[in-house]
């Protein structure tokens, strides 16, 4: 499969960055890490806004290779690359319109795949084309940021903490439209946060970043609930599962997905039966019971097995349980249970014992 | 009232003054770009030396200006070998010396508007396709208007008013370099103080004009974009 590359490595005072990335070529990669990882340098390295040392390259379009005696080095007007900013940064002596001109003016009529239909469309942007910059909301400038990249028509989309400048309403605002965005984007996007909740919204792949280097890179399901890793040591620890919506029973509020086959009923949700969803469940809300209990209030008890446990400090156990439906063998099928150490040796738990979770609550993200 | 000779002595002060506010910005804005974009060693040195005639006497630089280009000072060498003659006592000495004299008042508001601008904007221009060359016409000059309009007004109001440099390396000819400045010291000395009121109340007028359209102007311009608000482009 073609993929996104990035070996590099830069350093400067304080501060050394040494990661050496292969990404999928299609959806999404979230480089998540807490401030300072060096996560956005990475982005950089990858749009050329920055020069580090080391190998860039897309689908084999070498960017940047310092081995190469020609060309070592293209400049980031030469690479086909999409660029959302933090802050929308849209250029304030020009109307929205000109704005999203800017960028597709620049690029040869026959490389245009994305239309201005389609991307003032799929961002919601058709009334704000006259506005300047400044008569804009925060969520509105930074859907107009990432129409203006889009319709550059990039091979490659990189999006640096697009949300975080903005608040919880607007980020509500903006979240669904990325949605879309990465359900229909024709290219793969590289997407930095620092926020828990955006990753698991949006990310396929998932690489975890702290202190210049990758601790984890990988589908972001299986990410998600390694009991090696640090996010399955958070107090708010989940496994995120990729869904299939099946029915909705309306009468008591609920719908059913299909997660591996299995059943697991969820809030009543607007997404059709067919689509493709994602569900977070939290450690907290899964317990354990070695036989299925047929008198539990609780709805989803689904079939598992103890694939790794983990003892947190003296009281709890975090448990990683493979559920055991037809798709098994698939990636991401891998659910954690967060319980007493006290239950861990009563019931006398041990990897690779069949058992059954009892989800409390499983939450639709989006 | 104003004589012909005065009247002289306006459209020629017009002139030195549009055609240094032209060569001011053309030469100004490359040296202003370099000083707010580089994190050379130079920049220290070089920005010390175009702010030079903040506080020098203007006299002193026209005195050197004189030796420079006089019969024997290098340039004035140079230009006699170039088939230009010698530039002191002409009009184009005195554009010389107001471009020199002028130089910070038209390089300190370009590279301060530079320097608010950031590299955001460009790196975004770049992003979007757009080479060096593009960027900086149709990013950077665009934002940078509100400096280009007070350097244009400094510059331009600086070089009429200037007495110093032009009685040292211009004298007092009239239509070559007889300006305003001189003008007036003219009847002054003559103990015309008529003829020398109508000149100074002119130029006060002229200078307060300038002032207040500056003001309006990057009044206007200061609303519009400080509205742009919380997300710095």
């Amino acid at each position: 499969m073609s993929e996104v590359q990035a070996a590099i490595k830069l350093s400067y005072s304080g501060f050394s960055l040494d990661v050496d990335l292969r990404l999928p070529g299609s959806g999404v990669s979230v480089l998540l890490g807490p401030s300072g990882c060096g996560k956005t340098t990475v982005l950089r390295a990858l749009a050329g806004l920055v020069r580090a040392q080391g190998r860039v390259a897309l689908h084999g379009d070498v960017w940047q290779d310092d081995a190469l005696r020609e060309r070592p080095f293209v400049p980031t007007h030469q690479r086909a690359i999409g660029y959302v900013f933090q802050e929308a940064s849209l250029f304030p002596h020009l109307s929205v319109q000109g704005n999203l001109d800017y960028g597709r003016k620049r690029i040869p009529l026959s490389q245009q795949r994305v239309s201005l239909d389609e991307a003032v469309g799929l961002l919601g942007i058709a009334h704000l084309l006259d506005r300047r910059p400044d008569r804009l909301s925060g969520g509105e400038r930074q859907r107009v940021a990432i129409a203006r990249a889009l319709l550059t028509s990039p091979s490659l989309l990189l999006m640096d903490e697009p949300l975080s400048a903005l608040d919880a309403a607007r980020k509500a605002e903006v979240l669904p439209y990325l949605e879309a965005l990465n359900r229909q984007a024709r290219m793969p996007v590289v997407y930095v946060t620092h926020a828990l909740d955006e990753a698991a919204r949006l990310a396929d792949h998932l690489v975890l970043m702290e202190a210049g280097r990758v601790l984890a890179s990988g589908p972001a399901t299986q990410l998600f609930a390694r009991l090696d890793l640090p996010l399955s040591q958070l107090d708010e620890a989940a496994a995120v599962l990729d869904a299939v919506v099946v029915q909705h029973d309306p009468a008591y509020g609920q719908s059913q997905l299909e997660v591996a086959g299995l059943p697991l009923w969820v809030g009543l949700t607007q997404a059709q039966p067919g689509q493709r969803v994602r569900a977070r469940i939290l450690a907290r809300d899964v317990s354990v019971t070695l036989s299925r209990a047929s008198d539990s209030s609780i709805v989803n008890i689904l079939p598992a097995t103890i694939e790794s446990l983990r003892d947190d400090g003296p009281d709890t156990v975090t448990l990683g349980l493979r559920l055991s439906g037809a798709g098994a063998d698939q990636v991401g099928c891998t659910i954690l249970a967060r319980v007493t150490r006290r239950s861990r040796d009563t019931l006398q738990l041990f990897e690779g014992q069949s058992v059954h979770a009892q989800i409390k609550g499983a939450a639709l993200m989006g | 009232m104003l004589d012909a000779e005065d009247w002289l002595a306006l459209r020629l002060t017009a002139q030195l003054a549009t055609l240094s506010t032209v060569l001011l910005l053309l030469l100004g804005t490359p040296i202003a770009w370099w000083l707010a974009r580089t994190g050379s060693r130079l920049k220290g040195p070089v920005a010390a030396i175009v702010a030079l005639p903040l506080v020098l006497p203007p006299t002193v630089i026209g005195f050197y200006l004189l030796m420079l280009m006089g019969p024997h000072g290098p340039v004035g060498q140079l230009t006699q070998s170039l088939g230009w003659g010698l530039l002191p006592f002409t009009f184009w000495g005195l554009v010389v010396g107001s471009v020199l004299h002028s130089f910070p008042f038209v390089v300190q508001p370009i590279q301060q508007a530079f320097e608010a601008m950031g590299q955001r904007p460009l790196e975004v221009a770049a992003t979007l396709r757009a080479s060096p060359w593009d960027r900086f016409v149709s990013v950077a000059l665009p934002l940078a208007r509100p400096g280009f309009l007070t350097a244009s007004v400094l510059g331009f109001a600086h070089t009429v008013g200037e007495f110093g440099v032009v009685l040292m390396i211009g004298g007092n000819i009239p239509g070559a370099t007889r300006v305003l400045s001189v003008a007036l010291y003219g009847h002054v000395e003559a103990m015309d103080y008529g003829k020398a009121n109508w000149l100074a109340a002119g130029m006060v007028a002229f200078g307060f004009a300038v002032m207040l359209i500056l003001y309006l102007l990057n009044g206007q311009t200061a609303r519009t974009t400080s509205q742009a608000g919380g997300a710095r482009v």
